[in-house]
């Protein structure tokens, strides 16, 4: 893409589109190509902000797993373009946490272009003060790609009413024999268990930071660095209460 | 230890408690019985500092501090437990997690040292086992699937493992068949029955205080307490209801 995007753009309609303008031109995407059988991983700490683009390709039963911590400068997004070739998998754990007048996002397509591919994604936004976090994710179907598993999980906790959240999952099917799960939400925190554990001795911070760590949790499951980012998570957490 | 004077609280902007007047001295234990909607729970809620609950008059003095002038963490260090009648479900946090962060924050402060991994361990494990849960469970998120009963033995062994000097508790002979019943009474025994701890059981029916047996009973209609006695109150109670105390 040459033009400098518009809000017309559905994947940069909640984008932060002054920090995009001083960012453009963008460089080319980071190209991955995992090849047949092998597998791949990645942990990516988003924490200096710009745009971060990865085209993946997986090769006939071929892995890869990508985490992601998206969490620092004014804009941080993290664009991930996928294709799953016959038998591949891939998945996605991923994180965001923002505060002040942050725009967080994540934008991903994952082309299923043949059968017997499976994609799991799991997306989970903290956000306080006048924060923007966005999940797009696209699952296309190519014609053809029969017994296709895929699952999208999206939710987002708002620690403030200031703050947003857009959560969109998206399918595009063209065969029909495949499974695409998808599910989003959007809440607050249970003040209930707020107090309860307040009740219990812990301060109303760490409360809200412990139901927190909870919530994200499950993202950086089989991480590599899986200790490591949860340590940041939880750093970033803990600077929101 | 507290001592209760002329308290008025609302909810939602509606009164509830009406000059409530209460003083309950270390060594006794209380309990206040009364109809549906009288303000029992409010009266628990109240005291550990639940936001929303609105103190518009009275006061509350807790082993010589303003209790109404702390956050419900401070009052927690402070040595006040409430016992919940609807423990909170807490998916993702673990039992022993939440339990230790809590006891250490209480201890930090009380400016005493956190207490390790390994001797926490040994606190939890030794009030698990008093109440018949096994440490599998106290591993397992917070109340998340545990049945009623489960739930109010959690309650015990979080009070156990605290070891607070006061112990509000709101209804927890609720939900319980009759051995469950028994344990979590010996376990308010066990834990609380000291010459320096103290607790005011909040419940409806006559059949705790057979296994927890009350210094005094309280009626409390309307907000505010009615009348007072012995344990033979919670009999007559029982027997005749409370449809003569409004008069």
């Amino acid at each position: 893409m040459t033009a400098l995007p518009t809000r017309r753009d559905e994947a940069w309609r909640y984008a932060d589109l002054e920090a995009v303008a001083r960012l453009w031109p963008l460089p080319a995407p980071e190209r991955i190509l995992v090849p047949a059988g092998e597998s791949f991983a990645r942990a990516i700490v988003q924490d200096k902000g710009g745009i971060h683009q990865i085209d993946l390709v997986l090769e006939a039963g071929a892995e890869a797993a990508i985490h992601v911590l998206n969490c620092s400068g004014d804009y941080g997004r993290i664009e991930l373009n996928v294709t799953l070739h016959e038998g591949a998998d891939f998945t996605l754990g991923a994180a965001q946490i923002g505060g002040d007048a942050q725009t967080l996002e994540i934008i991903t397509t994952v082309t299923h272009a043949e059968p017997k591919a499976t994609s799991r994604q799991m997306v989970r936004s903290v956000l306080a003060g006048q924060a923007t976090g966005t999940y797009l994710g696209k699952v296309a179907v190519a014609h053809g790609a029969q017994q296709t598993d895929s699952e999208q999980s999206v939710k987002a906790m708002l620690l403030d009413r200031t703050a947003t959240a857009n959560a969109k999952p998206e399918l595009e099917i063209f065969a029909d024999d495949v499974k695409c799960a998808h599910g989003c939400a959007i809440g607050e925190l249970d003040p209930m268990a707020l107090f309860y554990l307040q009740s219990r001795g812990l301060t109303p911070a760490d409360a809200q930071t412990l139901l927190l760590q909870a919530f994200i949790a499950e993202v950086f499951e089989g991480a590599m660095d899986q200790e490591a980012l949860q340590a940041r998570a939880l750093a970033q957490l803990g600077a929101l209460a | 230890m507290l001592s209760i004077s002329n308290l008025h609280a609302t909810v939602a902007d509606k009164p509830i408690l009406k000059g409530l007047s209460l003083t309950i001295n270390a060594g006794e234990i209380h309990a206040i019985m009364g109809p549906n909607g009288a303000g029992k729970s409010t009266l628990g809620y109240t005291l550990a500092g639940r936001p929303g609950y609105q103190v518009t008059a009275g006061g509350a003095q807790f082993d010589g501090q303003d209790l109404l002038a702390l956050d419900a963490h401070e009052r927690a260090a402070a040595g006040l437990f409430l016992g919940f009648q609807y423990p909170v479900e807490i998916p993702g946090v673990s039992n022993v997690q939440f339990l230790r962060e809590s006891l250490n924050a209480q201890r930090k402060l009380r400016g005493e040292p956190p207490l390790s991994g390994a001797d926490f361990l040994k606190v939890a494990r030794a009030q698990a086992d008093a109440m018949g849960m096994d440490l599998d469970m106290l591993k397992r998120p917070v109340n998340v699937g545990f049945s009623g009963g489960e739930k109010k033995r959690n309650e015990m062994v979080q009070m156990g493992i605290l070891n607070p000097k006061l112990a509000l508790l709101d209804e927890t002979d609720s939900g319980l068949d009759i051995d469950a019943l028994r344990i979590v009474g010996e376990g308010i025994n066990r834990i609380m029955r000291k010459p320096d701890k103290a607790v005011l059981l909040i419940t409806h029916y006559q059949r705790l205080l057979d296994y927890v047996q009350p210094d005094f009973v309280h009626v409390l209609a309307d907000g505010k307490i009615v009348r007072s006695g012995g344990p033979e109150l919670a009999l007559e109670l029982e027997r005749d209801g409370y449809k003569d105390l409004a008069a």
